[in-house]
């Protein structure tokens, strides 16, 4: 009822067969930041899905004690691969993807602001992710076999130093991360100049979706936050090919030094990461409350306050190195900062859902677990951020439970809402709403047993990274519920595979605004043209599909 | 209430230029990037723990700063004359630029020659040598990335290619070598003055 229009005549000739060479070249060469938007997700699915795979071997592993599912050096592998996996092509891919698809048709554009370097963004990206990968085949260990690096996500010195990681598996670590971030950084920039210089007319900043406000922040963190990590693997590439000292301790080097400029990425980072998510749930919150966004403003100025502030805290991953007392204050204090705005978003995302008129589809369900779990994983933050607490817990499964509850418990909730959500867009497919309640209940029971005792085995003395442990120290019941909630978070993955595969299928149509929604993408059809919009849409509000559909009463009266 | 059903959209529409922020994005990144290097560097001053140590090995690289930070000048000069279209003197100011960059390539290289073989100074010698090298050499790619970009506008403008239709490209470019420059006068300032 409130479409701008209608290209009938495209999408039908859309439709006519092609070969499939023609369809694998149009792919391969494409510029298109929607089908890019698009190549970015499955490729961030698919690496899910094997990182998935690494975290059930490791929860088979640690079911029982002193358990023989694999060795020592295979675990080591595999927590480092679901680690790096994880964070660098699945988190980032998916940042990109989500800013790829939705900013130029949110914000009344025709594409991105630089269409080929955002195929060059992914195509590297994806180089990146394969190098790493090829790690199986092609590094050399410790005994000339293929191996994956094994010296953890955050790769310490000087344990990545040549002396004690022999063979190439590191550089294999290093040379893949170091390649896509290269993606990153550009998919970033581009993110940056399409929001400054491509919105359509009346798009003020002002009446900019949140959803672009957070991923153009969560860009300007990207640019600043990914080059110190860059610099350290230069310098650690340095360190290990032309002997250079960077963090080689014999020398006047510092192992520490890596860990700072290890985190002042990383830290950062984890922002990043979990960015998408609020992003998502400041769309679909408003929608399915049938309520405008509680504070827009504060909002706004909360994910701003989050973006400075994420630079000041790194060194709360480091409480346990022995800093001097002052540094130790500063970081805690900094990161008990960040619980500020964090708490704004939190109250505001309530304040938008309190009174409302809820519809409690899937992409609202996974917002609400999102909240309760994001809250969780903030507060237990907040306790790892009191410095003797955290020499008390740190390296222990209580951060293993934290983290992932920031990682699973909300960015992937956040992802999954956002999937639910735009994929009738995406496609023109509806997936199925009972598929998405077994998917969403089973993830939910999945991930609550999974990680809630893994608080309790940190606080009970479990060191994370261990590839496993004696019995009779009261750790047994807790390994054994985490790993049958990993199993429970399994099938509800294979739910929503299969609904995914479903929909394409024969899933029912969606039309153009299946939500009734109130931001300009639901204006095109699904899935949009190559060209987005037949006419430059013009704003006036921060609704521009609320005030199409209510001419007597709309928004801009209001703003 | 039908009376105003159409608020006029805001008639003047004007946003920044694509290429503008893209290229102060580039920049920030590459800021980001050296100011690393630059840490490292500030950390290590004093931590090597064998010589030589750069009080005994450092010269002021006087003739390579002056042709670098000259061709700041001259870039502009030749962005000057391109606007009026004196493509005479964009050639001339052009083609100054690259030799004063290419001079500063020459000398750094000079520089290097002499520390590495008369000197004895390596990337792994210790930490100065380690953060001397990754830090000036870092810098030394980037005016190398610089002067492939001034070299291939040098070789298009010469063999007849109309560059004043390029003029928005030309000017990022200049952006980017002012960054160079700039990045040039903390190096120094860390390096020959500060670390010495």
């Amino acid at each position: 009822m409130a479409s701008i229009d209608y290209p009938l005549e495209k999408s039908r000739r859309r439709q006519r067969d092609f070969s499939l060479s023609e369809a694998l070249y149009s792919w391969v060469a494409t510029v298109d930041h929607k089908r890019l938007g698009l190549m970015y997700m499955a490729t961030a699915i698919i690496f899910f899905l094997i990182a998935g795979i690494m975290a059930m071997v490791i929860r088979a592993q640690l079911i029982v004690p002193e358990n023989h599912v694999v060795g020592p050096d295979t675990f080591n592998r595999l927590f480092t691969m679901h680690g790096t996996t994880m964070v660098f092509l699945v988190g980032m891919p998916i940042i990109a993807g989500m800013s790829n698809y939705l900013i130029p048709l949110m914000i009344g554009a025709r594409d991105m602001a630089f269409p080929r370097l955002n195929a060059f963004g992914y195509w590297i990206f994806l180089f990146g992710g394969i190098l790493l990968y090829f790690s199986y085949l092609g590094a050399n260990g410790l005994f000339g076999a293929g191996s994956a690096p094994d010296v953890g996500w955050f790769a310490y010195a000087p344990l990545t130093e040549r002396a004690f990681s022999r063979g190439t598996s590191t550089d294999y670590w290093i040379l893949g991360i170091l390649v896509s971030g290269v993606g990153s950084i550009v998919s970033a920039i581009n993110v940056i100049a399409t929001t400054f210089c491509m919105r359509c007319k009346g798009m003020k900043l002002s009446r900019m979706p949140l959803f672009v406000w957070v991923m153009v922040v969560d860009a300007w963190m990207v640019i600043l936050a990914l080059p110190p990590l860059s610099a350290g693997q230069i310098m650690l590439l340095f360190d290990r090919y032309l002997g250079a000292n960077f963090f080689n301790t014999q020398a006047g080097g510092s192992a520490v030094l890596w860990q700072h400029f290890f985190w002042i990425f990383g830290h950062p980072e984890v922002y990043i990461l979990i960015f998408p998510a609020f992003a998502t749930v400041s769309e679909v919150v408003p929608v399915f409350s049938r309520k405008p966004i509680f504070g827009r403003q504060a909002m706004v100025g909360a994910v701003v306050a989050i973006g400075f502030i994420s630079f000041g805290v790194w060194a709360h991953h480091m409480f346990a190195v022995g800093m001097a007392p002052i540094s130790n204050i500063f970081f805690a204090t900094a990161s008990f900062l960040v619980a500020v705005p964090t708490g704004v978003k939190i109250f505001n995302w309530l304040a938008t859902i309190w009174g409302g008129k809820i519809r409690f589809s899937t992409p609202m369900l996974f917002c609400i677990a999102f909240i309760f779990q994001f809250l969780i994983a903030g507060l237990t933050g907040v306790m790892l951020a009191v410095t003797p607490f955290d020499w008390q817990l740190t390296d222990s499964y209580f951060v293993v439970a934290h983290f992932h509850y920031t990682l699973t418990g909300s960015f992937l909730f956040g992802v999954f809402a956002a999937i639910y959500y735009w994929f009738p867009k995406a496609t023109g497919k509806m997936l199925s709403e009972t598929i998405g309640k077994w998917h969403f209940w089973l993830l939910v029971i999945g991930f609550h047993l999974t990680f809630d005792p893994q608080h309790i085995l940190g606080i009970l003395g479990m060191p994370r990274r261990v590839y496993t442990y004696a019995p009779g120290r009261g750790w047994e019941p807790w390994n054994m519920m985490s790993s049958i909630g990993a199993a429970i978070q399994f099938i509800a993955i294979a739910c929503f595979a299969w609904n995914v595969i479903r929909a394409l299928i024969k899933g029912e149509r969606a039309g153009d605004d299946p939500w009734d929604a109130w931001t300009l993408e639901w204006t095109t059809t699904s899935p949009p043209p190559e060209y987005n919009y037949e006419t430059d849409p013009e704003v006036r509000s921060s609704r521009p599909l609320w005030d199409l559909k209510h001419p007597d009463d709309p928004d801009w009266k209001y703003e | 209430m039908a009376t105003s059903v159409t608020q006029p959209v805001e008639a003047e529409w004007k946003l920044p230029d694509r290429g503008t922020v893209g290229i102060i994005s580039l920049i920030l990144t590459e800021i980001s990037l050296f100011s690393i290097f630059v840490i490292a560097y500030l950390f290590y001053i004093g931590k090597s723990l064998t010589g030589p140590l750069p009080k005994d090995v450092l010269e002021f690289p006087v003739l390579a700063t002056i042709c670098l930070l000259s061709s700041s000048g001259t870039i502009v000069f030749a962005e000057h004359a391109l606007k009026h279209r004196k493509m005479g003197a964009f050639k001339l100011w052009w083609a100054a630029t690259v030799i004063l960059g290419l001079v500063f390539l020459y000398e750094t290289g000079v520089e290097w020659h002499d520390l590495i073989y008369d000197k004895h100074l390596t990337i792994a010698t210790n930490v100065f040598g380690t953060t001397f090298y990754s830090l000036v050499g870092l810098h030394a790619t980037h005016v190398v990335v610089g002067m492939t970009f001034l070299l291939i506008v040098l070789i298009v403008t010469m063999r007849g290619f109309p560059i004043h239709t390029q003029i928005r490209r030309v000017t990022f470019l200049s952006w980017y070598w002012h960054f160079v420059d700039a990045v040039w006068v903390v190096v120094f300032t860390v390096v020959y003055i500060v670390g010495r």
